[in-house]
């Protein structure tokens, strides 16, 4: 049953557009027009994702550490794994509220034949404890109930504020193991926190983690604040404030809270992004109305100007061994995506299709190029090769824009635009398929999401 | 992109009335050589205070602190032209005036190319002033991108209002 199920959904993330299903059972929220494109593949899958049991974790004695007590933990813990496997899309979890709880005793001995007896394909069990120094102690243990196999055995020592981190690395080790893919769950994302009227809107600049927990707003919205980037290493924010009544790219320091400019100028910088190692950023800047793209040291420095034409050079992303950047330029004539060496020589465009080509990012696995494609009165996320080819649309919807990988390159955030006086922009996420399409959760309304890698 | 243009077309008129309008108002000579306070200013009176944003407005008429552009363009037109020689000849009357040139853009582009277009748009007005004999010192410019609507919609009147430059008194 699960390797069969595996293997299926392996496929399905192969076939791309081709096998893009509508998936009754995560149904998404009313705005969604994705159309069901192929209707035969999609009952299969939707059908055969893995059940895994996740009852609540164990704990051989309730003890309470920094308000904590361990039993409800065990419970907590056990839906946020719940859930982050559910988000994938592959695996269809029975979370702590469906299934019985266990004792400390089944977490290295699970009685198989009650996990068969509810079809679960695999069961997570786990346990946790304070430890002597006011930690916690969290198992993570995944088994295959048909064959009675422990598939994964990990222990993670945390602070209990990280509680949730235990959480997703235990979500993160199932996945990988059942899916053969890189983790992506114990990683955080960056994005506009919006709210107002739509001609005042508020933007402040908020971080989360991959699935909206331990949400913290970093700026008050006195200043507009757009398009945020997390550097490597999850220690600063490189984006845009209107401090001031100007357009300038900043370095936010989260452990302090300062921040710096990322250069001084008198002209607008905007449209900032790290390269993979942390060490450069790249921006764009207005002169005289004519916008082209630089590179800088994170530290400072001369401005390395990497385009010079007449027309709107603009963003950029790197590929992740940082010898590439793809960026937009309507020097055709209308906005299209092209790729450069990261000096700026052998520019080339590389898409050619109908409609207007924006906002490119290169996935962390190198293998493709997300974008937004403006046509058809439509703004969609699709993918593409780093050559421009197999152009593959993942939403459909009346503006969807800028898209930001997750960590292991099978999943995509981006954010949704409602029209009219009301309308509203939020974040989503969808993965390869187009499939497995859903909103995710922010106290308020949310634009240009910025996902980072796996937590160091 | 027919029906566009004609939206387009109809803003462009409906402007050229109000610029009209705006026109006929003015016309009082250029008093204060710096700007600073003769009360004789623009002739309303009540309480408006001479190189004002407030006067500026009363001068220009209603629309007239604005310019708009076509889809994707950034040219400035005869019909903008007009506008921004209003808006130079108050300029000419307080040189010491200080304003702030906004580029803004429909919410149908891309956040940072829509920023990228203000800028092109501002300084496509703040270029044309100049060339009207505005020093070009007094205009700063910033680019809004589709961050700041004046017309809430999302119908083809409503962005050909969003597709515009707007000059706004900033002091002296």
């Amino acid at each position: 049953m699960t390797p069969l199920t595996l293997r299926l959904a392996l496929l399905a993330s192969a076939l791309g557009a081709v096998s893009a299903l509508p998936a009754a059972a995560q149904t998404p929220p009313a705005t969604t027009t994705e159309a069901p494109r192929t209707a035969e593949v999609v009952a299969e899958v939707s059908t055969e994702r893995t059940i895994i049991a996740v009852p609540a974790l164990a704990t051989p004695a309730v003890t309470t550490v920094a308000g904590l007590r361990t039993d409800s933990l065990g419970r907590q813990i056990a839906e946020v794994i719940a859930a982050d496997l559910e988000r994938s899309g592959l695996y269809a979890p029975l979370g702590p509220g469906s299934v019985r709880a266990i004792s400390m005793a089944e977490v290295r001995a699970p009685n198989f034949a009650d996990w068969q007896a509810r079809n679960a394909d695999n069961v997570v069990h786990g346990f946790v404890q304070t430890n002597s120094t006011g930690g916690l102690v969290v198992g993570c243990y995944l088994y295959d109930t048909a064959l009675g196999t422990e598939l994964v055995r990990q222990g993670f020592e945390i602070q209990p504020g990280d509680w949730r981190r235990a959480a997703h690395k235990c979500a993160d080790a199932i996945y990988s193991r059942l899916s053969g893919e890189s983790p992506f769950f114990d990683s955080r994302v960056a994005y506009i926190a919006e709210s107002g009227p739509k001609g005042n809107r508020i933007k402040r600049l908020a971080i989360m983690d991959s699935d909206g927990g331990n949400h913290r707003f970093i700026t008050n919205g006195q200043a507009l604040a757009i398009s945020p980037r997390f550097s490597p290493d999850y220690k600063k924010i490189v984006y845009v404030s209107y401090l001031n009544n100007r357009v300038r790219v900043f370095i936010y320091d989260i452990a302090s809270g300062s921040q710096k400019l990322v250069t001084e100028s008198g002209n607008a910088t905007f449209a900032p992004r790290w390269s993979p190692d942390g060490r450069q950023i790249l921006y764009s800047m207005a002169v005289g109305g004519n916008t082209d793209i630089y590179r800088i040291s994170a530290d400072g420095g001369t401005p390395v100007r990497l385009t010079s034409t007449p027309g709107i050079d603009v963003g950029g992303s790197f590929s992740p061994d940082g010898k590439k950047i793809v960026f937009e330029s309507d020097r055709s004539g209308s906005q299209q995506i092209y790729t450069m060496n990261i000096d700026g020589s052998n520019q080339q465009r590389i898409s050619f299709g109908g409609g207007r080509y924006a906002t490119p990012e290169w996935s962390p696995r190198g293998d493709l190029i997300a974008f937004t494609r403006m046509g058809g009165g439509e703004f969609r996320v699709g993918v593409m090769t780093p050559s421009g080819g197999g152009v593959r649309m993942l939403t459909n919807s009346w503006q969807d824009e800028a898209p930001t990988w997750s960590p292991n390159g099978r999943v995509i955030q981006f954010f949704r635009t409602s029209p009219g006086r009301e309308g509203k922009s939020q974040l989503w996420q969808v993965d390869l398929t187009g499939v497995n399409l859903r909103r995710l959760p922010t106290p308020q309304d949310g634009s240009d999401p910025s996902w980072g890698p796996i937590l160091p | 992109m027919t029906i566009r243009k004609t939206t387009a077309m109809i803003a462009a008129i409906t402007m050229l009335t109000v610029g009209a309008c705006a026109k006929k108002a003015p016309d009082t000579l250029p008093p204060a050589p710096d700007g600073s306070g003769t009360d004789t200013g623009t002739g309303t009176g009540n309480g408006v205070v001479p190189g004002s944003q407030e006067d500026f407005l009363a001068s220009v008429g209603a629309m007239g602190d604005r310019i708009f552009f076509d889809l994707d363009q950034y040219n400035v037109d005869a019909q903008d032209q007009a506008t921004l020689q209003t808006q130079a000849q108050w300029l000419a009357r307080y040189p010491a005036v200080r304003v702030t040139l906004e580029g803004h853009a429909d919410e149908r582009g891309t956040r940072d190319y829509n920023i990228a277009l203000g800028e092109r748009r501002a300084n496509a007005a703040k270029n044309y002033l100049a060339s009207l004999g505005v020093d070009p010192n007094r205009i700063q410019v910033i680019s809004y991108g589709k961050e700041r609507p004046a017309a809430l919609g999302s119908t083809e009147e409503a962005w050909a209002q969003n597709r515009r430059a707007v000059t706004v008194v900033i002091g002296s």
